[in-house]
């Protein structure tokens, strides 16, 4: 059991660390530290060209095989990546969906043919991706799709007609990969088919929602009739392809998203410091769970990264329920922190202060991606084999 | 990434479950808890003798195994989900990990053998009444005991209170401090055989009836100079890091009795049934479960990390840079292990319903057992306000 990472990883973060330093300079200083979670909205053209450059570099995609055009990088040095990336305060990514999400479905998934036409402009940050899957009747129970997708016999494309919500970043995608049901007769996870739609044609409309924070991240998409450049797969794969997909993330992710963690505990502690409440018993004992709770976060990413661990399997399982906990629980400790100075908004009308974000945006962790309430059914049916809830209708 | 056990590591594990699971069962822990010595001495041999166990941590040199505290960190966890009974913790959680850390290589060669040997057990002596003020002070100032240079030797008298096995334990490690003295300054600690003229022993009756404690009252006990275990007066940086390994090592145990207290909850709801099915398949259940193993996972991880920490606190070449961490991994660990495992017990207590309210069911007794870990060396709170001064206050954790 070793807490450290390989030489051969070191001098990899090594060089990561040295290019952004040289790197985030110039037309992109600017950038550093912008467009994370909850500041999306954030310079997004400038982001795409640091999308491109970080391309040129050979820093996107890292972790796809060498075949697919990346660097075929380990598990460790994707997340090490991840955590440099953090570290140097490099802006939020445009194309995270493309290069962790479609692009590797396409991967495992995809025609010779798909893998040549999509393939280069994920890695080359030219085509930005976004996900429709969540619809207004489809949220926890995200198989009861009503998207539908129509075949044209003579043509053999696929029209696709349906409503998705809590679309990020759809407004500045190129392409959408659309979880759509084939067969009208079908229930639930059968008869759905993975397609992938061009964003920019007249059958697809974008509505950005405005959240509670004044701003704009997650939007409507609405597809009436729009067509489909491609299915993956057959009709009625897509459930199968879309659970696999949830699992290529793999927790590379973790601990550079553990370092945006620390930067705002970071904040957390010095404004306590600056008003005192970090003297205030309660306080401390709030403030050193939160340091406790992140650096223990960062053992549960270890662990679940750590090859062929027999005990790796519940880690994985908890981890989503933990980080969005204790993240809800940062924002909440920021305001009572703050006290009345945590009514005060940055600029008028609505422009909130960075710990104000954070404890509205955290409100969202617990939700999307599955709600800490789906997060504990899964736990306790497949951690600890306990029998699921019969189902209605 | 290698953050889990190797392949050694996982047979230690195993071997160590399957000794526990058949030597600890609720039957031999309810017959120790009735005992004179609150343990089987049989078993103790038998630990010792066939397994090893209590020598994993001392140098081949010693007589000892020469693994480390990720190896004893499993073992110990195993014995904390059968609520083992046995002055195991005391004697290698506490009183070697203390010999290893202060004691010179003579003293190590006349004391650690006999322990390797499974022939000699071992406490911590170290709090006196201060150590319940407030709720619980497990630091400098729990230290009373008054020691002072005689003629040969030293000289100590005070009373020593909540020791772990105190009465059994045939060495005992106590720090005593010299009068007038305060703070850190003027600890010294001294390897005593329990024996000794002017100790008197008396068993304290417990809550958690499979651990023991005991009073222990030193009337001008003489000791000789070669009993001071590191420099006089001195001690308590060096101490202070034994109390770290041992919160560490009362950590990994806590974990196993927060994963024993779940696994039986989650059994016992899948068997249970009303309104017609296992009360294990209604959701109010089984988020409390999953609760539990969020907790549990999380204490696992943060075990894992003290004792690769601890790891490197005892070995002669270990890394510098991880070993800096103890205080702070040692406070984690504790604090994460002890809401954990109250939490746990509690919470499967509740799931229990009636039956759990029982003298014949075992969930209370790994109820009684997680408060009674919870206090030892500082509860979650204690520890949160270390590690809250050594954020905001730069004071360190010793």
């Amino acid at each position: 059991m070793k807490l450290t990472f390989s030489n051969e990883d070191e001098r990899f973060r090594e060089e990561i660390a040295s290019w952004l330093e040289s790197n985030l300079s110039g037309e992109f200083a600017h950038l550093r530290f912008r467009g994370g979670p909850g500041d999306e909205h954030a310079f997004p053209e400038d982001r795409k060209r640091w999308e491109q450059h970080l391309a040129a570099g050979g820093w996107t995609c890292i972790g796809w095989p060498e075949s697919a055009g990346g660097r075929g990088a380990s598990i460790e040095q994707q997340v090490i990546f991840a955590e440099e990336y953090a570290r140097a305060g490099a802006p939020g990514r445009v194309g995270h969906i493309g290069e962790g999400l479609a692009g590797p479905t396409i991967v495992e998934f995809g025609t010779q043919e798909q893998k040549d036409k999509y393939l280069p402009g994920i890695r080359n940050g030219t085509d930005l991706w976004c996900q429709g899957y969540s619809e207004p009747s489809a949220g926890s129970d995200l198989a009861n799709i009503r998207t539908r997708a129509v075949r044209d016999e003579a043509s053999g494309r696929w029209a696709i007609t349906g409503q998705k919500v809590w679309t990020s970043l759809a407004h500045e995608s190129d392409w959408c990969f659309v979880l759509a049901r084939t067969n009208p007769e079908s229930r639930a996870h059968h008869g759905l088919g993975f397609f992938l739609v061009n964003m920019h044609q007249p059958g697809v409309t974008v509505q950005p929602i405005e959240q509670m924070t004044g701003t704009s991240e997650f939007n409507e998409v609405f597809f009436d009739e729009a067509l489909a450049e491609d299915i993956v797969g057959e009709p009625g794969d897509g459930w199968r392809i879309a659970m696999t997909l949830l699992g290529f993330e793999r927790g590379v992710s973790t601990l550079g998203q553990q370092m945006q963690f620390q930067n705002e505990l970071n904040d957390i502690v010095k404004a306590a410091r600056a008003n005192g409440a970090a003297w205030e018993p309660t306080i401390r004992q709030r403030i050193a769970e939160a340091h406790i709770g992140l650096r223990l976060m960062r053992y549960n990413a270890m662990r679940m990264l750590s090859a062929d661990s027999q005990e790796s399997g519940a880690s994985s399982l908890v981890y989503k329920l933990h980080w969005s906990s204790w993240h809800r629980n940062l924002g909440a400790l920021a305001m009572d922190v703050l006290g009345p100075e945590a009514e005060l908004l940055a600029h008028p009308p609505y422009e909130l202060t960075r710990l104000q974000a954070l404890y509205l945006f955290s409100r969202a962790d617990t939700i999307y991606g599955g709600t800490n309430q789906i997060q504990r059914n899964i736990i306790a049916e497949r951690g600890l084999g306990m029998p699921k809830e019969t189902k209605g209708r | 990434m290698e953050f889990s056990y190797t392949d050694e590591q996982r047979m230690i594990r195993e071997t160590a479950e399957a000794f526990f699971l058949d030597v600890s069962s609720p039957q031999a822990v309810r017959q120790a808890m009735g005992q004179a010595r609150s343990y089987d001495p049989e078993l103790w041999q038998r630990l010792c003798n066939e397994l090893g166990f209590q020598a994993m941590i001392i140098p081949e040199s010693c007589g000892g195994l020469g693994l480390g505290f990720v190896e004893l960190a499993i073992v110990l966890e195993q014995m904390g989900r059968r609520l083992t009974c046995s002055p195991f913790f005391a004697t290698v959680g506490l009183a070697t990990n203390a010999l290893l850390l202060m004691a010179s290589e003579e003293q190590q060669q006349r004391l650690l053998p006999a322990i390797a040997a499974g022939e000699l057990t071992a406490t911590l002596a170290w709090t006196g009444e201060e150590v319940g003020r407030a709720g619980g002070r497990w630091d400098e100032s729990a230290v009373s005991v008054k020691v002072a240079p005689c003629q040969g030797g030293y000289t100590l008298s005070g009373r020593l209170r909540y020791v772990i096995d105190g009465d059994t334990a045939d060495l005992l490690v106590v720090a005593a401090r010299a009068a007038g003295s305060e703070g850190r300054d003027g600890v010294s600690v001294f390897a005593i055989p329990a024996e000794t003229p002017g100790i008197s022993r008396t068993w304290t009756p417990t809550l958690d009836q499979t651990r023991r404690l005991a009073d222990i009252q030193l009337d001008k006990v003489f000791v000789e100079a070669d009993q001071l275990l590191g420099k006089e007066g001195e001690a308590w940086s060096e101490f202070s890091k034994a109390l770290a390994l041992g919160k560490c090592a009362l950590a990994a145990e806590q974990l196993g009795v927060a994963r024993q207290a779940l696994d039986l909850a989650v059994d016992y709801t899948l068997e249970r049934e009303q309104f017609g099915r296992a009360i294990a398949s209604y959701q109010s259940i089984k988020h409390k479960a999953a609760d539990m193993l969020l907790k549990t996972e999380v204490a696992c991880s943060a075990v894992y990390y003290a004792a690769c920490v601890a790891s490197e606190v005892l070995s002669k070449e270990g890394d510098a840079a991880i070993a800096s961490e103890l205080h702070e991994a040692a406070a984690m660990a504790k604090a994460q292990c002890s809401d954990t495992v109250f939490f746990n017990a509690g919470t499967a207590l509740q799931l229990f319903g009636g039956v759990g309210f029982t003298s014949e069911y075992d969930i209370q007794l790994y109820f009684k057992r997680a408060k009674a870990s919870e206090h030892y060396l500082g509860n979650g709170a204690w520890q949160r306000e270390q590690i809250a001064s050594l954020l905001i206050d730069g004071g360190g954790l010793s």
